[in-house]
């Protein structure tokens, strides 16, 4: 019997153009025995259902993969989420998690920043360096990425209401490295919606924020075409509590309302579309995450081309970045951690990951060590090159209860995504609690299984040890926000203040009326206004959101 | 018949800038299902106005959680403004991503008692229970 | 606190004084006869009771949170007493109403007070009364009572009320069919909240009809407004809407009939309230045989009782 002349279709377009374009890690794939492992197992029999709902790597309805050849051409990217106290000190941190192979920055910003508060703001306090690097100005920014070629990294910048700030503040650091803007690659997170009901650093209300978020996916298209504009990110939604289905669910539904925010302010879809990505939580249960990866993928893609009409491949295709569950890290025992890490990473590569982060043992007590990220790091350099799920792409297909979960996750998520627009979309479904509600609702039930003892976490309800010695444990010196309150001063006093005036005052015309925020905030932050600044003249004219 | 129970009325806050509130409102569910009424303040709340909040739903005690680090400064923020609110006799305890040499530093500061991950929560609903019960003993 | 600094923060409007003497009136404490009669009954008399219900989602705290901000701008101190049910299995309750408020958390003016049903039968009606009195007392010339308008006993409590405003929003759809029949009765003032939706202009329209049901004459119907709360939209026009009905009442007499049905029914809770501790204990010491129906017990038992009571 010949092959299917789909098969055959795909191996002569898809198959054929990526391995022209990126040829595979190896000439074979082989075990040790020298046996040929193949690069994708296929049914004997191809019917309508396996077309449909599995399909080929690289093509609709992309449940296999985005790529034709997923990881025989390229590993995902390993891409550690770091920073913590000054930019120099985190400049350090990032230099060496270079030296160690990973493939791309993630930066870890610390709440003032991420709450657009200068470092000697009130509410600062206390904050300032603590869960990720103060970033208070482009200064500040130059430091980061000092000695870091941004042509040759793409950096990730989990930063949602100002995000277009930290942005800007990165284009500038390009073009004072001589990068040309086009050239810069990363991921600014810039999703709003989840921060209203997962993640709490909002600043402003829906709309404006809406409109900010649509700002930069214009900006980007015509300046930064390789910069993913935002990263989707039911992550947060699944650390809050939720299950993997209102995961997939909330997250998808948030992707609808920025593509309809973006189609409202007049973009062209597949202009946009192919720089959305997504970023999504790889908890415990195995082979749930893998279906429901796949079942994402496929739902996305069905949502791109049915209901918006996309026709470009990219504009249908999910691609995601995973980082391993941090409500799943005990503060016992802490090297069980390393297993769950393994476990949970795992599950991401099988689900098709482009990129992951895989979280430290000592996560669950403090910020990590040196020592503890680079086994999180060699977690998944050994599963990359030892493990040989990475031969054969998406190896777990065709398994009836892979199959039957993906299925029935989409399904779920499907009808769950439904409810929320007949409640009137997310926006509302946001302002009435429902999603809250529905979250709340499942990390109750979670905990209370481990509380009775229905749900055992190893070393936290049973198999309990004494603990004797004491991890060594990461400390911010309590000296930093001493330290950026007074960078801070002498870069007011020694910048041109009337140019920052300037530049505030034409921001804040230009936010009262509907023209791009983006050059009136690059040329505010070229000024050294402070992130501060810039979000007060905007939370002046946006108002603020109360949750 | 059964005689009405003292209600024990408790206030839940979260300080600082930290939006992890799962364990805040997983503990404020399971303390209204002990039979608590517990008031939640919401994330990111200054210490005055968790301060306030609790003098003015008189509560018998003020539960704390914080995730990011700060608790060093914002716990005893809390504590230093309910004894400016004229309500230092209100208990703190506190709750999150703590490290055991922080602990002592902080019930020096005040907080009656500090809880990590992984604390059964009928621990901490027991401990709740107790400091209500004194400080509406001491109170009346 | 002892009790004469309750008192003394009582008339200091100390927030603690406040707080206390809501509490111990709320639990019957042997002090609360002499806070109650330490009020000032003129300030009571002259404070403007708001309620403010609808069903759960349809943004009554942000309508309420705006609303304080709006009485603040006029120089208003206002009260709040936000009720949410108890549970009826465990007794407790999560009070989440104060979230949306806490922006005025620092002001002195306003002060917010959380108050849980306690599975109360009635009841409810003579505890918020008794904090609306004590706040009244403390100088709140406004007083806002937000609840769910979906229990009887939530819906008793804007028996106390001067004027109720009953809030919905569109996409509410059951709850609203299943509230038509009772509180828009009561309500004054209908208010379509997120009317930047879709389908609140339909909803407008249901309400406008319902309205004219009320009565013939204009001022005898319950007002429309349109509020977009999460964006501070439509709250001048309920201002002004609750003035006119506020000014109508004041003229017609009746606001002084609502007061007078409303001071019956507290009086009628708390003699309940106090009656009951004394039938229960009855119950539980009276060596009764437990046969025949309930009720004839109850007569005996209380006809006994109300022997007593009118000696």
């Amino acid at each position: 019997m010949g092959k299917h002349p789909e098969y055959q279709d795909w191996e002569e377009k898809e198959l054929a153009a990526s391995l022209k374009r990126f040829p595979e890690r190896k000439e074979k794939f082989a075990n040790h025995g020298g046996e040929e492992i193949s690069r994708l197992a296929v049914p004997d029999r191809i019917d309508d259902t396996y077309l449909e709902n599995i399909g080929f790597p690289g093509r609709y309805p992309y449940t296999r993969g985005v790529q034709p050849t997923m990881y025989r051409g390229r590993f995902w990217t390993m891409r550690q989420y770091a920073g913590f106290s000054t930019a120099s000190e985190s400049n350090r941190r990032y230099r060496y998690l270079l030296d160690q192979g990973t493939t791309g920055l993630s930066i870890a910003f610390d709440l003032p920043t991420q709450i657009g508060y200068d470092s000697d703001h009130p509410m600062a306090a206390g904050e300032v360096g603590k869960v990720g690097v103060a970033i208070d100005s482009l200064a500040d920014m130059e430091l980061l990425f000092d000695r870091i070629p941004l042509d040759k990294v793409s950096t990730s910048m989990t930063i949602n209401a100002p995000a277009a700030v930290l942005l800007a503040m990165y284009v500038v650091v390009g073009e004072k490295q001589g990068v040309a803007t086009h050239k810069l690659k990363g991921t600014i997170q810039n999703d709003i919606l989840k921060e209203y009901v997962a993640r709490g650093t909002y600043i402003f209300p829906p709309k404006p924020s809406l409109r900010l978020i649509t700002d930069t996916f214009k900006w980007c298209t015509e300046h930064t075409p390789e910069f993913n504009t935002i990263s989707i990110s039911g992550y947060h939604i699944r650390e809050a509590g939720s299950t993997a289905v209102q995961e997939v669910a909330f997250t998808l539904a948030n992707g609808i309302t920025y593509v309809q925010a973006a189609l409202d302010a007049g973009l062209e879809l597949d202009n946009f579309a192919r720089r959305l990505s997504f970023f999504f939580n790889a908890s415990s249960d195995l082979l749930e995450e893998v279906a429901k990866f796949r079942a994402a993928r496929r739902l996305w893609a069905r949502i791109m081309k049915d209901r918006f009409n996309a026709r470009k491949p990219e504009s249908q295709m999910l691609r995601f970045h995973t980082q391993t569950a941090g409500y799943t890290l005990t503060a016992q025992q802490i090297d069980n951690n390393i297993v769950r890490v393994a476990l949970q990473a795992l599950s991401a590569v099988l689900g098709g990951t482009q990129s992951l982060h895989t979280n430290s043992r000592d996560e669950a007590l403090s910020l990590p060590t040196e020592d503890s990220v680079r086994t999180a790091l060699r977690t998944q350099q050994v599963i990359a090159h030892e493990s040989g799920v990475t031969s054969s792409v998406d190896p777990l297909a065709g398994s009836y209860f892979i199959e039957e979960l993906t299925d029935r996750i989409e399904t779920q998520a499907s009808e769950l995504i439904g409810k929320i627009e007949k409640a009137g979309g997310v926006v509302a479904a946001i302002e009435d609690g429902f999603i809250q509600r529905q979250i709340e609702n499942s990390a109750y039930e979670y905990q209370q299984e481990i509380e009775k003892r229905e749900r055992i976490i190893v070393g936290v309800n049973d198999f309990q040890i004494e603990e004797q010695t004491k991890p060594p444990l990461l400390r911010v010196n309590p000296e930093v926000e001493h330290d950026q309150v007074q960078a801070l001063k002498e870069l007011r006093a020694k910048r041109d203040n009337e140019k920052v005036k300037k530049a505030l005052a034409s921001l804040s015309a230009c936010a009262r009326n509907s023209s791009n925020l983006m050059p009136e905030i690059l040329a505010a932050v070229k000024a050294y206004a402070t992130l501060g600044e810039i979000c007060q003249v905007l939370r002046e004219v946006f108002g603020e959101y109360r949750g | 018949m059964p005689e009405q129970k003292k209600t024990h009325r408790v206030l839940i806050g979260k300080p600082g800038l930290d939006g992890h509130d799962r364990g805040a409102k997983f503990l404020a569910r399971a303390l209204r299902d002990a039979g608590f009424e517990v008031v939640y303040t919401g994330i990111r709340r200054t210490p005055e106005e968790i301060a306030a909040a609790a003098v003015q739903e008189d509560v018998s005690a003020v539960g704390l959680s914080l995730l990011s680090g700060a608790h060093m400064s914002l716990f005893p923020a809390v504590v230093q403004a309910l004894k400016n609110a004229g309500a230092g006799d209100i208990p703190v305890l506190g709750g999150g991503i703590i490290p055991d040499e922080d602990i002592d530093l902080l019930k020096e500061a005040g907080i009656s008692e500090v809880y990590t991950p992984g604390t059964p929560v009928e621990k901490i609903i027991a401990a709740f229970r107790s400091a209500c019960e004194k400080q509406e003993a001491r109170r009346t | 606190m002892k009790s004469e600094d309750i008192l003394r923060g009582l008339r200091d409007r100390d927030p603690r004084g406040i707080a206390r003497a809501i509490s111990l009136v709320e639990e019957n404490d042997p002090l609360a006869d002499e806070i109650l009669s330490s009020l000032d009954d003129a300030l009571v008399a002259e404070a403007m009771i708001l309620g403010i219900t609808g069903p759960p989602g349809a943004g009554k705290s942000t309508l309420t949170d705006r609303v304080i901000a709006k009485y603040r701008l006029k120089g208003k101190r206002v009260g709040v007493i936000a009720v949410d049910p108890s549970s009826p299995i465990s007794g407790g309750a999560l009070l989440g109403d104060r979230v949306r408020m806490m922006g005025h958390a620092l002001d002195k003016d306003v002060v917010v007070r959380s108050m849980a049903t306690r599975g109360r039968l009635g009841g409810l009606c003579a505890a918020a009364g008794a904090a609306m009195r004590i706040l009244a007392s403390s100088g709140c010339s406004v007083i806002i009572i937000e609840t769910v308008g979906v229990g009887q006993s939530e819906m008793d409590i804007i028996r106390i009320a001067d004027i109720t405003a009953l809030v919905l929003a569109p996409g509410l759809g059951d709850d609203i069919q299943a509230m038509k029949a009772g509180l828009l009765e009561v309500a004054d003032i209908l208010i379509v909240n997120k009317a930047d939706c879709p389908g609140a202009e339909a909803l407008a329209m249901d309400m406008e009809s319902i309205a004219r049901e009320g009565g013939s004459k204009e001022k005898d119907r319950a007002k429309v407004c349109m509020t977009v709360a999460s964006e501070g939209k439509g709250i001048d026009e309920l201002l002004a809407a609750i003035e006119t009905v506020d000014a109508s009442h004041r003229e017609s007499g009746e606001r002084r009939t609502r007061r007078e049905k409303a001071y019956d029914l507290e009086v009628l809770e708390w003699a309940l309230e106090m009656i009951k501790p004394s039938i229960i204990e009855k119950i539980n010491t009276w060596n009764h045989d437990r046969k025949g129906a309930p009720r004839l017990q109850a007569a005996k038992l209380l006809g006994r009782e109300c022997v007593r009571i009118s000696e």
